[in-house]
């Protein structure tokens, strides 16, 4: 018996809910129909204002297709229709409904352009009409629009939506949302200083923007208090920016590392002046580039994993061509810094030319993984996913080597070389080998540091001229030979770099640093921390 | 040593041998008209020029097709002057010395063009060069293709003040440290003024060359455009550094629709390194986009896919430039009857043909020519679409009217005026100009 009620019920609710709505896309249609006579910018606006003054949620559809430019006129008959792309022609779908309605080829449609006028009022109108949208971000995200383009007629709908709003974090959005809403209309000066006490809570960069703008068209108590507020703001914002060059600096510190590491151990622990360091990190990130043509190509559900697959096989293409380079070249020149550095310049410029014939000299396009993209809050501090990942593989990619080289019987080897040859020679250590395959590490490293830093850099045959000189530098300045130094170095590197950019812009600032590295090796020539050992002092 | 350094003699001197053998024969004809191609292909300038090094021997071929020129047949002398700037001055002075080339065509930035100009004034060859600059120049030996300051810059910052540009009140003119951004911002900032917009709302920031980290720099633009008014960016940030800028304003979540970025120097071929949907609708401006739906643009793009064997390769404004340049050589070269440089350099001022954007571009005796101006919106797929466009043509204008240096100065390369830097004021040729 309940059941059959439950039934009856739902089956009466759906009727419900279907017949205003019917009625409603029977309004709508002749509006829609309205796009296919608008000839520019400003007609396509008028008709998307007429949409949104509906209120009818059934707009959405229609309106983020065309935000998206993926609304169409049929040219045969003017209809207008959400278009997708298909397999080698355009599916037609009912703007409405979303149905499916016709196939057709992109030749007999006109795709409905759009600014980013129009994309501006389609957002904001878009955002009154999903403040009781049931996905929780887009309520979100309709609230941060509505915080942004305050209207005094957005007072009641809010006022409306806070009343039903659940979620904690949506319900404080539309309080801030309404309270930017209320500062616009005209309420009495109690609520208005109500609602600067709301936006100053929320003590960001929209937040000031919007008091800004409050203050100037303000009298009295609201002005004093929108002034106040400001000032507050801004101290607090004052205190995240300098956590944030903080955080940048660790950021750039970071991309140094992993450009450096590589040269620390060919160029620190060995001594070989590798001018072909930074083709090493272009062959890591093209190595990255092949990885995911072949993926998209064939396997493209594994695009996410792109980069962990690119990873082992950019330090095996590396490392190989390092050990080519130390097998052909260098193992004629150890003792012989000038005819090394000019042996591996050429060797730079033959790795580049071959990248540019092989790929052209244009920019590959490298994607980045969905885990590397966009940004989330701490605070006021925006911190970037790509950011956040390559500082935690640069530390990883440390702590790994520095096992390696502390740890393993390998790397005791390879510091036995280094410290006096001949007797490491006399213990039976087969130098060549362990020279070739150290050098081969450090080729390896810096194809894997390639793999992060196609994320955030150029793949380009120039990519690798971009960071030798700021790798020598990290090098020479935390102390060749140490692997602890060149941690030290990058960070700092990267910290005063960044907290030196506000103020003296990027270019002074680079000088500036450059300078100060110069006078720290006349003081301290061998950087941070000194290496102690015979080879050395040779 | 001793004997692998005399194989290495051998080897060069067999090389030396092999080399001269190869340009022999071309040397002893004389039955072609020699044009040279005085663009980078290896160098950090390679990932532009190589592409304009490739549609020249595309035009060239296509216009051998049509049976050559004054009944001979075109033949392109290639060199690379490898990104070197002064190599740029000795490739330039190789090619008309030695090859006797009828032209060139080359260069890409500013620096190298300034490197070559006394070589083509000294030996009296045209060079033409396809790519939007500062202006603050007129050469006679130089015909400038590509846009001036008025023909991209200005038309730019008038479309973001309209009402369909957002009506932007606060600017940020980001730029890479050289010539090009420097001129190009001073030329803007004094525009903007003359606008009535204050020093307070104007930022103007300048990075390295290939700078790759942008963090700091598009915190201070997000700062910077939280003061209430409508903010935008206008870019002259040169190659390299725009993929690292466009990746961390798409992750820093700047849209366009808040703070729109307008490039001058982002053409399809940058955006070809990127992945495009997080930057859909910041803008470009350009005398030509890909996008451009006309038939001639539709042949361009089919027989340049058909050359190139590599139908994904994009199109560029550059590109254009150099179609009409060579177009208008080659009519040049027949209103003259001669390929001498002297006379061709005369009969080009006036010159019209026909553009890729469905209009006719001219030489104006200022040996600069006559282009439409399009602002073009990105796309999610890595194609502009245009968004507005100058209702008719604009003249290039040489020498900036924004620019106390240079605001009395024209040029007039036709008799009896002859002159590329005259002075309206003083009545004298021979002003003053920047550089």
């Amino acid at each position: 018996m309940i059941l059959l009620r439950a039934i009856w019920l739902t089956l009466l609710l759906t009727m419900a809910s279907l017949l205003p709505s019917s009625a409603a896309e029977a309004d709508l249609r002749p509006i829609i129909a309205k796009f296919a006579a608008a000839s520019n910018f400003s007609g396509t606006e008028a008709v998307v204002r007429e949409l949104a003054a509906s209120g009818d949620p059934l707009v959405e559809r229609p309106l983020s297709a065309l935000a998206d430019g993926n609304l169409y006129i049929r040219k045969a008959d003017s209809q207008v229709f959400v278009g997708k792309e298909g397999g080698d022609g355009i599916e037609l779908l009912d703007p409405l409904s979303g149905e499916k309605a016709a196939d057709a080829a992109k030749a007999d449609l006109t795709k409905i352009k759009v600014n980013n006028g129009l994309r501006r009022t389609i957002r904001d109108a878009l955002g009154t009409l999903t403040l009781r949208a049931k996905d929780a971000s887009v309520r979100l995200a309709a609230a941060a629009t509505m915080f942004k383009t305050p209207d005094a007629a957005n007072v009641g709908p809010l006022d409306a939506a806070i009343a039903a709003e659940t979620d904690p974090a949506v319900k404080t959005m539309f309080e801030q949302a309404r309270a930017a809403s209320v500062l616009v209309s005209d309420k009495p000066e109690t609520d208005k200083l109500a609602a600067i006490s709301v936006i100053e809570a929320r003590g960001d960069r929209d937040a000031l923007s919007l008091l800004t703008s409050v203050e100037a068209g303000a009298q009295g108590a609201v002005k004093n208090l929108a002034t106040a507020a400001i000032g507050h703001i801004n101290s607090t914002l004052a205190l995240w920016d300098a956590g944030q060059n903080i955080w940048y600096g660790i950021s750039l510190g970071s991309v140094l590392l992993l450009g450096a590491i590589g040269l620390a151990i060919t160029f620190g622990v060995m001594g070989v002046i590798n001018m072909a360091h930074g083709e090493m990190v272009m062959l890591g990130a093209y190595t990255t580039f092949v990885v995911q043509q072949v993926i998209r190509t064939s396997f493209p559900s594994l695009f996410d994993w792109s980069l962990v697959i690119a990873l082992p096989l950019a330090f095996l293409v590396s490392a190989l061509v390092g050990l080519v380079i130390e097998r052909g070249v260098i193992r004629f020149l150890y003792g012989r810094p000038l005819e090394t550095l000019l042996a591996t310049w050429g060797v730079s410029l033959i790795l580049q030319q071959a990248v540019r014939t092989v790929f052209g000299p244009t920019n590959q396009e490298v994607g980045n993984p969905s885990w590397m993209s966009g940004s989330f809050d701490i605070g006021q501090l925006a911190i970037t996913w790509n950011r956040l990942w390559i500082l935690v593989f640069a530390l990883l990619v440390f702590g790994v080597l520095l096992y390696v080289m502390k740890r393993t019987p390998w790397g005791l080897q390879m510091r036995a070389v280094t410290a006096n040859r001949r007797m490491a020679a006399s213990m039976g250590i087969r130098t060549p080998w362990v020279d070739a395959l150290t050098f081969a590490l450090g080729s390896g490293i810096a194809g894997i540091a390639g793999v992060a830093l196609s994320q955030i850099d150029n793949v380009s045959p120039n990519l690798g001229r971009g960071y030798i000189i700021d790798s020598f530098m990290v090098v020479v300045f935390g102390g060749v030979g140490n692997l602890w130094g060149t941690l030290v170095g990058a960070f700092s590197l990267g910290i005063v770099n960044k907290f030196l950019e506000p103020y003296a812009g990027a270019v002074l600032g680079k000088i500036v640093v450059l300078v100060l590295i110069i006078l720290f090796i006349q003081k301290r020539p061998r950087g941070l921390f000194a290496l102690k050992g015979r080879a050395v002092e040779a | 040593m001793r004997g692998s350094f005399s194989t290495i003699t051998k080897m060069f001197s067999a090389g030396v041998l092999a080399a001269s053998l190869l340009t022999a024969p071309a040397r002893a004809a004389d039955d072609t008209i020699k044009v040279g191609i005085l663009h980078s292909l290896s160098g950090t300038m390679a990932i532009s020029e190589t592409t304009l090094k490739d549609v020249m021997l595309m035009l060239i071929e296509e216009q051998n097709a049509k049976g050559g020129l004054l009944g001979k047949k075109l033949e392109a002398v290639v060199v690379d002057p490898a990104s070197n700037w002064p190599l740029f001055a000795e490739k330039a002075r190789e090619l008309i010395s030695k090859d006797k080339v009828a032209a060139v065509f080359g260069c890409w930035t500013s620096v190298s063009r300034k490197s070559v100009l006394p070589v083509f004034s000294e030996l009296d060859n045209i060079l033409f060069y396809p790519v939007q600059y500062e202006g603050e120049e007129s050469e006679r030996n130089v015909f400038y293709t590509g846009a001036a300051p008025n023909q991209q810059a200005i038309p730019a910052v008038d479309y973001l003040m309209s009402a369909d540009g957002g009506s932007v009140k606060r600017w940020v003119l980001e730029g890479t440290d050289y010539v090009y951004p420097r001129t190009t911002n001073k030329i803007l900032e004094a525009y903007l003024k003359s606008k009535g917009v204050p020093a307070e709302d104007i930022m103007v920031n300048y990075t390295p060359f290939g700078f790759s980290d942008w963090q700091t720099e598009v915190s201070a633009i997000k700062k910077f455009g939280s003061a209430g008014k409508k903010t935008a960016v206008v870019s002259t940030v040169n190659g390299d550094a725009n993929v690292p800028f466009y990746k961390e304003l798409g992750n820093q979540g700047i849209k366009a629709e808040d703070i729109p970025v307008m490039a001058f120097s982002v053409g399809e071929e940058e955006l070809a390194g990127l992945d495009t949907a997080p930057l859909v609708g910041h803008l470009a401006a350009w005398n030509y986009f890909e996008s451009v739906d006309t038939p001639e643009n539709k042949k361009f793009i089919d027989d340049w896919h058909k050359f190139i064997k590599n139908d994904k390769r994009t199109t560029n404004d550059p590109m254009e430039a150099h179609y009409i340049g060579f177009n208008m050589w080659v009519k040049a070269v027949e209103k003259a009857g001669t390929t001498d440089p002297d006379k061709v350099i005369d009969a080009m001022v006036g010159v019209s043909v026909p553009n890729l954007t469905g209009g006719y571009s001219t030489m104006m005796p200022n040996h600069h020519i006559t282009k439409p101006v399009l602002i073009g919106e990105i796309q999610a797929d890595g194609q502009f679409e245009t968004v507005s466009q100058t209702p008719g043509l604009v003249m290039g204008d040489e020498w900036s009217d924004y620019l106390p240096d240079s605001k009395n100065l024209i040029s007039d390369w036709r008799a009896p005026l002859s002159c590329g830097n005259f002075n309206v004021a003083t009545g004298k040729c021979g002003g003053k100009g920047t550089n």
